[in-house]
């Protein structure tokens, strides 16, 4: 099977634009969150002070709709802000164009390799936080100010443009056909629900670290004062992690079965504790604790968010170390 | 007798303690700890040359770290104990909520709140119609839900009703589908098997009879090696396909098998094996897991007699497939033992698919067959086959070399086709090169129970997320003023709760609302509620 370079180029150089992309979006994101100014964050306050620990909706009392309608000009900060997310969507159309002309180029799924793998997870986590943002913008669903929302964006973006420089450099592999035991149809079960999994997990856990950053704010208001406000509520961020993991984790259980239902035809057993399935069980078992720890009094909060952050780090380390480092049946890194 | 009480007080505090969410949690972190050692440190079941290279680097350590079980965390006493005390926790977890569940499947919706007011959820709005006309339109839009019409003392009539009963059922049959696939793995472990053995691919069989045939055979504890399952199979040929880089684009064997019936009248059928595609006959699955190559060399003795002998080489590299190996001949007609140990030979060293070479030093550049050389060192004595000492196939004895006995006798590179002279005029012929298939046998009875366990994992953890347990009332009150005007009014007022901490019942709830009362609900809810909801929903 031969692999047609131009379109594999084509896909390099999406590649390359979508992170500069992603960069640009990631810096008006964090412009919009520093200049969004003590006026967005008082503002904040108050409706929160309005709502006495209540989720902030700040569109039915002021804020949002109000603002809107005004016919003065949107403040600076704000139209970053919808620059931002313009910007983000257009990543997404050239991030998913590069995934797809590889694919093209070389006649399958286009995740056989860690630089592949790497992109499609970003993609997963940017696309989870584009729907979190766009469901959040219909009223009655609202549970933070769309500009506490895309105060995200920036977080959440700094992973991916992180992820995805180390995928394009030190992870990088030419488009290639696959090796014999990677040649089957359940690559695109198995790692598509690994890729999904993966990148929603990520949103995670940056939601959950922001809420722990949140939450010592609101414990002790003169901790990160000036960064804390800005953030959509404790409770908002809370809920976002958990609402997250909880959609994803019957995907992530999906993601191990089929791997194992793949491993049984490829590797002649479903389960052998090679470094990978052991260390993804172990994210599934971190992340069953989470569930539970939420269910459980005294767990709810800032343990169960402490859990959420080493079932991440558990997915990082899944990602890298085990890949590159532990020799396994999952080495496909090509390094 | 107090010591009884004693006893027994302790027993149920110790069940209470075990049974109880957070020591579930502290066991799912102790289960999370205990696991990462097996996927950091090299495991004895995967990778034991591994394990043999930390032994040689951590020499004071490791002997230690095996005490403890570290190269076998998932066979070790301790990760055992973590899980069964996990399994045994979630069991009396969950037989009690089995109890509970089929009473609350049996019961009624509760009764309606005395005031609606305090739920998280609530609406108020006067509507047209009589309170009949008012509930049975509350019944009908109600449909799917589980639902009791009540008149309380003070005589007000109300629907309690409730919804997403599947959740606790889904949240069961996932802990019990979990319960199940430990029981099916330990089922494999018990009476499954798994051999190897290398075919050469010139029309050789291997007849799954007996743990003899294998080259390595790992069998479940109640397996005695007797009883495998029956078939055989005929490697007829091995293809490879590779990239210009060397890496392998596919791996084909044909071969033929006979299982069954065609044991009985030895007739075959083809099959193609494939990676990812093993065969599976008579309960066995058969898989390819290796491939290599196997010189072909003939020795002619001074006195005119020839042997001919293939044997695997064993690939060091996977992309060059340069391989090592030990061809070795015994001299035929010799029936004397000590002159049979003084002219034993052995012809061992390397092979190349595509030779190149540095110097007189010969590697192979790419792994497919397509200048093939052998690099050998011609070895001739006593190769210590009687010794009683296991020895490899793929090299001679070290120690007969170290003792004199066995003496090299010749070192040359030679193409296929060419042969070596001794000093004695025996001829060494190198006639070609055939491929060989390692093949993996596997038998696990229990595996398709596995599958079928984690298939209800991934229905019941999915069922159990995604459905909401929520409760739902109306309650209707004729209005003060109804009648007067000629149009019956009734003043209706509805509340809900969602019995598990997600958000999402809002929405539900305003569109009920809005559909009963003509408004949307979500407007009349009092800051008492938002508040709650904030909280509860």
């Amino acid at each position: 099977m031969g692999v047609n370079q131009t379109l594999s180029t084509y896909s390099d150089m999406a590649f390359a634009t979508s992170v500069v992309i992603y960069i640009a979006a990631m810096l008006l994101y964090f412009a919009e969150f520093a200049y969004g100014g003590r006026k967005q964050a008082q503002r904040a306050r108050s409706a929160e002070l309005v709502g006495a620990g209540a989720p902030v909706t700040p569109a039915a009392s002021e804020g949002g709709v109000g603002r809107v309608e005004e016919p003065q000009k949107r403040p600076l900060s704000e139209r970053f802000g919808g620059m931002a997310v313009a910007m983000t969507v257009l990543g997404i159309l050239v991030h998913g164009g590069s995934l797809l002309f590889r694919g093209v180029a070389v006649g399958r799924a286009p995740w056989g390799n860690m630089y592949e793998f790497g992109s499609a997870i970003c993609l997963a986590a940017v696309i989870a936080f584009t729907i979190v943002l766009f469901r959040q913008m219909r009223a009655e669903r609202r549970d933070a100010a769309p500009a506490q929302l895309r105060g995200l964006g920036g977080f959440v973006l700094l992973p991916v443009v992180v992820l995805l420089f180390l995928s394009g450099t030190v992870l990088y592999a030419k488009a290639a056909p696959l090796q014999p035991a990677l040649q089957s149809y359940w690559i695109v079960i198995h790692v598509t629900a690994a890729i999904i999994s993966s990148g929603a997990f990520m949103f995670a856990g940056v939601a959950s670290i922001l809420y722990l950053l949140r939450a010592w704010h609101e414990n002790d208001p003169r901790k990160l004062a000036r960064f804390a406000p800005r953030l959509p509520s404790g409770e908002a961020l809370d809920r976002m992690a958990y609402r997250a993991t909880v959609i994803i984790f019957p995907v992530w259980t999906f993601a191990i079965v089929a791997g194992a239902i793949w491993a049984e035809a490829a590797w002649g057993r479903f389960w052998g504790w090679d470094p990978k399935e052991t260390c993804s069980f172990i994210a599934w078992v971190v992340y069953a604790a989470y569930l539970h720890a939420r269910a459980t009094a005294g767990w709810r909060g800032m343990r169960a968010a402490w859990i959420n952050i080493a079932g991440l780090a558990v997915m990082i380390f899944n990602l890298f170390f085990i890949n590159i480092v532990v020799s396994g049946l999952h080495s496909y890194a090509g390094l | 007798m107090s010591r009884v009480r004693f006893a027994l007080a302790f027993l149920r505090n110790t069940w209470r303690g075990l049974t109880s969410m957070r020591t579930a949690l502290v066991l799912l972190f102790l289960l999370a700890m205990a696991a990462l050692p097996g996927a950091l440190i090299p495991q004895r079941s995967l990778n034991p040359p591994q394990v043999d290279k930390y032994f040689k680097d951590y020499p004071d350590l490791a002997p230690l770290m095996d005490k403890v079980g570290l190269f076998e965390v998932f066979s070790s006493v301790w990760f055992a104990s973590i899980y069964v005390l996990l399994f045994i926790s979630l069991i009396g977890c969950l037989l009690p909520r089995c109890f509970e569940y089929y009473k609350q499947l049996r019961g009624r919706p509760v009764r309606t709140p005395k005031n609606l007011a305090r739920m998280p959820h609530h609406a108020e709005a006067t509507v047209d119609g009589t309170p009949d006309e008012v509930l049975a339109r509350a019944r009908r839009r109600l449909r799917g839900w589980r639902k009791e019409e009540r008149t309380d003392d003070e005589g007000r009539r109300s629907i309690s009703a409730e919804r997403g009963y599947l959740r606790e059922a889904g949240n069961l049959v996932f802990h019990f589908a979990l319960v199940g696939l430990l029981v099916g793995m330990a089922g494999g472990k018990l009476y499954g098997y798994e051999g190897q053995v290398i075919v050469l691919a010139d029309g050789s069989q291997f007849c799954n009879s007996g743990t003899y045939n294998y080259d390595s055979f790992r069998a479940g504890l109640s397996v005695d090696g007797t009883k495998l399952s029956p078939f055989c199979v005929r490697v007829n040929d091995f293809h490879a396909t590779y990239q210009h880089n060397g890496q392998a684009s596919s791996y084909r064997v044909g071969m033929d098998y006979q299982s069954g019936e065609d044991l009985a009248t030895n007739s075959w059928k083809p099959y193609e094996l494939q990676v990812n595609h093993p065969l599976r006959t008579a309960g066995d699955r058969v898989y390819l897991t290796g491939n290599g190559y196997a010189p072909k060399f003939t020795v002619t003795w001074p006195d005119g007699q020839q042997r001919t002998s293939v044997v695997q080489w064993q690939p060091m590299d996977p992309t060059t497939m340069l391989s090592q190996g030990a061809t070795k001949f015994d001299q035929p007609g010799v029936t004397d033992e000590v002159q049979r140990r003084k002219t034993q030979l052995a012809v061992t060293g390397l092979f190349a698919p595509t030779a190149g070479y540095d110097g007189a030093i010969m590697g192979s550049q790419f792994p497919d067959l397509l200048d093939p050389a052998a690099a050998v060192d011609v070895m001739r004595g006593d190769l210590g086959l009687d010794s009683g000492r296991g020895q490899s196939i793929f090299g001679v004895d070290q120690k007969m070399v170290a003792s004199g006995r066995l003496q090299r006798v010749a070192r040359e590179n030679i193409k296929v086709g060419q042969e070596i002279r001794l000093d004695d005029g025996t001829r060494i012929h190198f006639d070609g090169v055939e491929r060989w298939a390692n093949l993996q046998i596997s038998h696990d009875p229990f595996q398709d129970y596995v599958l079928a366990a984690a298939i209800a994992v991934i229905f019941g953890i999915g069922t159990s997320l995604s459905i909401k347990r929520r409760r739902f009332w109306v309650r209707v009150a004729e209005h003060p003023d109804s009648g007067e005007g000629g149009s019956a009014r009734t003043v209706v007022e509805v509340g809900g709760l969602a019995r598990t901490d997600q958000a999402g019942y809002g929405e539900e709830f305003t569109r009920l609302a809005k559909d009963l009362l003509g408004t949307d609900g979500s407007e009349s809810e009092s800051p008492e509620a938002e508040s709650a909801r904030g909280r509860k929903s």
